[in-house]
């Protein structure tokens, strides 16, 4: 075989019919395997620690603390996180990518189009669903007032800026590239960099929606 | 032989009461007009204040005649007998105090000091009756009781404990016996000092039980609400899904509503003002999804009050979903809106057929005159890119910045 090897998911997830269901999807897809599920917080951490994945598909909502708390408890390891969720609030989204995660998709995604992301994830790319551009672009675009801006990290340039609306017209990053004559790793390098802004800035409404993250 | 009924007792009328209802329950008990027994408490009230005792250790006696829970509350007949009873007051206080020889202030000095303590410890009194202290129970359980009843009933004990106070201290005063009392006072302090603090923990531990059992009070309330949301809406959606389970159409429109449904209920920002521009284009959304049978992805970045101009905007957008729905002939349709100072822009799009816009004939009134014409006639743009086989996108940009 030429073919590069899979990459290695871990599936974190407490509803064991949705794991079973992502797992019927991603076995057609042969640049994929899948290594290990776990249906809870503690599971995630040890099934992660022993099969070294490349990327963990992880559930936002889980008893115990969530994705968010197994970002927190794995974090050292070289290990990619996305994160798949039912909720489209934004407190859930900023929040899981503010601990960590590199991407965020929601639960109806196609099989192809998860596991491109999860192969655009472990090549150490950002995933955003069109939604999380929504949220992003809101946030950024919001005046603060209170305080000095850092242009390092509290703005978005013109260019993430017109990625970041592609992205939430529902674009894929190759009709972006397409569209803004430019190519693919371009996009990629955009939207890199947008999550890193995304991570680390102070922005009010980010750290308002990382912290007031509730539980369902 | 025919039972004989239980012997009516004694209560404190609940019903037409002006103090504690102790006239209007004796009246009731001895079937004689309420007025008289007061006339005969005001005559009494004259011998050293004698009738008043009797009423308040009757008060203290005698129970509250029960009144069904949920019995509405009729109103007492107040105004109509306040009068009279102050009037009977008056009566019996003018008696009092010329059996006692005016001024008061000259030969009878104490009697002021007994007035206020026996005020305050009316009103004391008064907070611990029965239906008082249920109401306030009440009160401390539900904060949907106004708030202003507990104050009311705060400022009344806070005022007739003053008063007790203040009648106790000039009584000791004017007797003359307030340094011997002092004395006295400082080991009953103590004391007191020293029984609240052995009973501090118990105390501490009621409190905190009251507080968890309100918590879990209002938490099982939020399970019983959302238990009754999912019950109307989720539960009665499954089992339409499976009445309908051979019409995958169906129960494809079933279950995208129901998710709209639960996840507006779910996550949508409490703050959020139906009135305005994100909201009217979900709505939309909402409709075509109903009505087609397609999954509209609504991304709305930023948020304004809908303007005549705005409304054409959520009106465009709603034609241009419908011919996506329509024409398209795939299930996902993109919605991208972005509300900026100077101008809004929508983007409506999907990946399906697409049509070659030079040859769509004169007549396909949807595109138009539902989309361009309406967007140009409030002073805006549509423009229409199509691809055959690749899909269309709508944009629709309408300037906000003149008024």
């Amino acid at each position: 075989m030429t073919e590069a090897q899979p990459v290695r998911v871990v599936l974190v997830d407490d509803h064991s019919m949705f794991r079973s269901g992502v797992r019927a999807e991603l076995a057609a897809d042969s640049g994929v395997e899948i290594v290990g599920e776990a249906g809870g917080v503690g599971e995630a951490v040890a099934v992660i620690g022993r099969t070294k994945p490349d990327v963990v598909l992880l559930d936002v909502h889980m008893p115990d603390g969530g994705g968010k708390a197994v970002l927190e408890q794995v974090k050292d390891q070289d290990v990619r996180f996305l994160a798949l969720s039912v909720s489209d609030a934004a407190e859930d989204v900023i929040g899981v990518i503010r601990a960590g995660a590199r991407g965020y998709v929601t639960k109806t995604i196609s099989g192809p189009d998860l596991g491109a992301a999860v192969r655009r994830v472990k090549d150490g790319d950002a995933v955003f669903s069109p939604r999380l551009a929504g949220f992003v672009l809101d946030a950024f675009t919001r005046p603060e007032s209170s305080r000095e801006l850092d242009p390092e990290l509290d703005q978005l340039t013109q260019r993430e800026r017109e990625v970041l609306r592609l992205l939430a017209r529902g674009y894929a990053y190759k009709e972006i590239a397409s569209r803004l004559f430019i190519s693919v790793k371009t996009v990629e390098t955009h939207v890199s960099s947008v999550l890193r802004k995304l991570q680390l800035s102070n922005r009010y409404e980010l750290s308002r929606w990382a912290t007031d993250r509730r539980l369902v | 032989m025919q039972l004989a009924a239980p012997p009516p007792r004694l209560y404190r009328a609940a019903d037409g009461r002006v103090v504690a209802g102790v006239a209007q329950g004796l009246a009731n008990h001895l079937a004689v007009k309420p007025l008289y027994v007061r006339i005969a408490f005001a005559v009494l009230a004259t011998f050293n204040g004698f009738g008043i005792v009797v009423y308040l250790a009757l008060w203290a006696v005698i129970p509250q005649e029960p009144v069904a829970a949920d019995a509405p509350r009729r109103p007492r007949r107040r105004a109509v007998e306040r009068g009279t009873v102050l009037a009977l007051v008056a009566v019996a206080a003018g008696g009092l105090l010329l059996s006692r020889g005016v001024p008061i202030l000259g030969n009878n000095i104490l009697l002021v000091p007994l007035l206020l303590a026996g005020a305050g410890l009316a009103v004391l009194w008064s907070q611990a009756d029965k239906d008082q202290r249920d109401r306030w129970r009440r009160i401390s359980l539900f904060e949907t009781e106004p708030t202003t009843r507990r104050s009311v009933a705060i400022i009344r004990f806070v005022g007739g404990a003053i008063l007790v106070a203040a009648g106790v201290a000039s009584f000791l005063l004017l007797s003359g016996t307030l340094s011997a009392a002092r004395d006295g006072l400082v080991a009953g302090v103590a004391v007191l000092a020293g029984l609240a603090l052995l009973t501090a923990p118990l105390w501490w531990r009621l409190v905190a039980d009251l507080t968890q059992e309100r918590r879990e009070r209002i938490r099982s309330q939020e399970r019983a609400d959302l238990a009754a949301h999912l019950h109307d809406s989720v539960l009665q959606t499954l089992a339409l899904i499976q009445r309908h389970s051979d019409e995958p159409r169906e129960v494809a429109r079933l279950a995208r509503g129901q998710e709209r449904e639960l996840r507006t209920w779910l996550y949508r920002p409490e703050d959020r003002e139906e009135s305005k521009f994100a909201a009217a284009l979900e709505a939309v959304a909402g409709e075509v999804e109903d009505a087609y049978v397609v999954q509209v992805e609504s991304v709305v970045v930023g948020d304004a009050e809908v303007d005549d101009r705005l409304g054409a905007v959520v009106q465009a957008t709603r034609e241009a979903l419908v011919n996506a729905a329509k024409h398209a002939g795939v299930g996902t349709i993109s919605l991208y809106a972005e509300v900026e100072p100077a101008e809004v822009t929508v983007f409506v799009r999907d990946r399906g057929a697409g049509f070659d816009p030079e040859l769509v004939d004169e007549d396909r009134h949807g595109v138009r005159g539902s989309i361009v014409g309406r967007m140009e006639r409030h002073g805006g743009e549509a423009t229409i890119r199509s691809v055959v086989g690749a899909g269309t996108e709508v944009e629709l940009s309408m300037d906000r910045s003149t008024t």
